[in-house]
């Protein structure tokens, strides 16, 4: 079975407030802030490394983003995918999930035939969910997302469990296929010692739209139907009282009990 | 048919059941509609569903374009895709509103890509308003941070999602009228790929949305070295525990009792934030709360600006004091 992981770098959960925009561009900016690789997208690399023990065949994972991403998917490498690639090109960036996920369809054709596409359900950045599908989409192969087990395998099809707010459907879905995954589905592996070692002698390729014979005005910023007209502080307040009590904890606490007791029953 | 360049809601339904968004969108999507100066339609779709049609209508849909068949019976994202594709090609909609559930989260995008259009996720409002010297649609999304962001979107339909419980529900009138139009839905001829075997109902239990008190904690609770503390206190107020995405990385908390941009909207009648800066991608979950207590140790987090009382200190302090304080009285 051959698998493809997209992953995306997402600045350090610790670190999340930090990240700011730029009001002209409407785009992020993080420098100087750590990044790991998103958590679901963690699963999603577990799953298909357990669905190569399974089956055979190979894993790739492909990122989109900055030079730095690189360093998401030498460790992609390190927990046992088999290569990478980076699509990374300045003419990406800006690019909202429609002209990201043409962006990945390019680096995936190119790639040539795959029997599986895994992703995480969404990311920790933007959280729209929305790439996944977009991806299926523009690949033209049937998607499931929010998988959050899966039942059967074998090199036709998929039988898997997608989360719904109070339950879950049973899929069957026939290969090639797209699937986004959620963090119930397993426990990632880490990167071991003799997985940094290997990783060393893989093969991560770097592609721009040279590479993948695209435009770049159908990717980035131009190439994304939705435009940020401008970004704006909220409001502050939002009719909220906005009582706020400092000092020595049990005096600041006890006052602050006290009137909130007097704007609702305790 | 209407005229083109309506407002569109698609309307879920699950087991014959309306889901509560799809009304609240019709609320909005009135709203818009009389901005834009056009009509507003209601896309239902399914087996055997004509007859909530008229519920649609009462609560502001001067159209519903009714789409049944068996294969739409259960959800299928190719299905709905296709049948939901077909319909707008027919009319060209202006916008089109769903609601941000498992299943709207899955089947708007796969719309928006095979339209090549654009899609504005998790949408806090939408208003008709002068952008660039004319009127049109603009779409508020939360930022990084405690910033907004103020989006178009240049193809045509132009769609949003926008999570349940974020708009109120319109005003239902049993003296509104309205039209449906039964339309053939277009499977097209291709075979599906894809086939729901069945649905199976889990309660899921947490309570969150229901829940009179809701106690969430933060990225800030890992200098206490986990949730013990925030449990502790939503015992003492009888509360349910909900969380940030930092504490979802975490582990504290499972994705259903994330608050949020992707998560729960919650509207209890006491809010106690714990440990958590106030991102907007946290705080639009909890605007509909009537009071907000904060607790953090930045003095300069934008949570207690989007709170009624707040707490500035170590939480290693405050919290054990905070659950003295409360168990008061009771």
């Amino acid at each position: 079975m051959d698998i493809i992981v997209c992953l995306k770098q997402v600045p350090h959960p610790e670190h999340f407030s930090k990240v700011t925009f730029d009001p002209v561009r409407g785009t992020k900016i993080r420098e100087g802030i750590p990044a790991v690789i998103n958590p679901p997208d963690r699963n999603a690399l577990e799953e298909a490394l357990r669905l190569r023990e399974a089956h055979g065949g190979t894993v790739t994972v492909l990122s989109m983003g900055r030079p730095q991403t690189r360093e998401s998917l030498e460790e992609a490498l390190a927990t046992g995918a088999d290569r990478a690639i980076h699509l990374c090109d300045r003419a990406f960036s800006g690019a909202d999930t429609l002209a990201t996920a043409a962006t990945l369809a390019a680096g995936i054709r190119k790639l040539g035939r795959f029997d599986l596409i895994l992703c995480g359900a969404e990311s920790m950045v933007g959280a729209t969910g929305q790439v996944g599908p977009q991806l299926a989409e523009l690949l033209d192969v049937p998607q499931v997302t929010l998988v959050k087990a899966i039942e059967s395998s074998d090199s036709g099809r998929l039988v898997v469990r997608r989360a719904l707010e109070h339950g879950y459907m049973r899929v069957m879905v026939s290969l090639p296929a797209l699937i986004t995954v959620t963090r119930e589905l397993n426990t990632p592996r880490l990167p071991s010692v003799l997985g940094i070692i290997e990783a060393a002698s893989k093969q991560t390729l770097t592609w721009g739209c040279a590479e993948l014979g695209i435009t770049p005005d159908a990717v980035g910023l131009e190439g994304s139907p939705t435009k940020v007209v401008i970004i704006f502080q909220r409001q502050a307040g939002q009719g909220r009282q906005g009582e706020v009590f400092t000092g020595p904890a049990p005096e600041a606490v006890r006052k602050a009990v006290a009137r909130l007791r007097e704007l609702v029953e305790l | 048919m209407g005229q083109n360049g309506e407002v569109w809601v698609w309307v879920e339904q699950r087991r014959g059941e309306l889901q509560r968004v799809s009304l609240e969108l019709i609320g909005k999507g009135a709203e818009l509609a009389r901005g834009l100066g056009v009509g507003l339609g209601a896309v239902l779709m399914g087996a055997e569903v004509e007859g909530l049609a008229q519920e649609l209508i009462e609560h502001g849909a001067e159209w519903v374009y009714l789409a049944e068949s068996q294969a739409l019976r259960l959800y299928d994202n190719e299905a709905y895709t296709r049948v939901l594709t077909a319909l707008i090609k027919e009319s060209w909609p202006e916008v089109l509103l769903m609601g941000a559930t498992s299943i709207g989260k899955d089947l708007a995008p796969r719309v928006a890509a095979r339209l090549r259009t654009g899609l504005n996720a998790h949408c806090i409002d939408i208003c008709v308003e002068e952008v660039g010297g004319r009127r049109g649609v603009v779409y508020l999304v939360a930022g990084f941070g405690a910033t907004m962001m103020k989006l178009t979107c240049q193809r045509r339909p132009q769609m949003a999602t926008v999570r349940p419980g974020i708009l109120p529900l319109p005003r239902r009138d049993g003296a509104r009228r309205g039209e449906v139009v039964r339309t053939a839905p277009d499977l097209g001829g291709a075979p599906l790929r894809a086939q729901t075997l069945e649905i199976i109902e889990e309660p899921t239990g947490e309570g969150l949305e229901g829940a009179e008190v809701v106690v969430a904690g933060g990225w800030g609770m890992s200098t206490l070295g986990g949730f013990k503390l925030v449990e502790e206190l939503a015992a003492v107020l009888g509360g349910a525990v909900g969380g940030t995405r930092p504490a979802l990385d975490k582990g504290w908390i499972t994705e259903w009792q994330l608050i949020g941009q992707s998560g729960k909207t919650v509207s209890p009648k006491l809010f106690v934030s714990l440990g958590a800066s106030g991102a907007m991608h946290f705080t639009t979950g909890f605007t509909r709360a009537k009071v907000v207590l904060a607790v953090d140790q930045d003095p300069k987090a934008p949570i207690f600006e989007v709170a009624d009382v707040g707490i500035v200190g170590d939480l290693g302090e405050v919290l054990p004091c905070l659950i003295e304080e409360l168990k008061v009285g009771r």
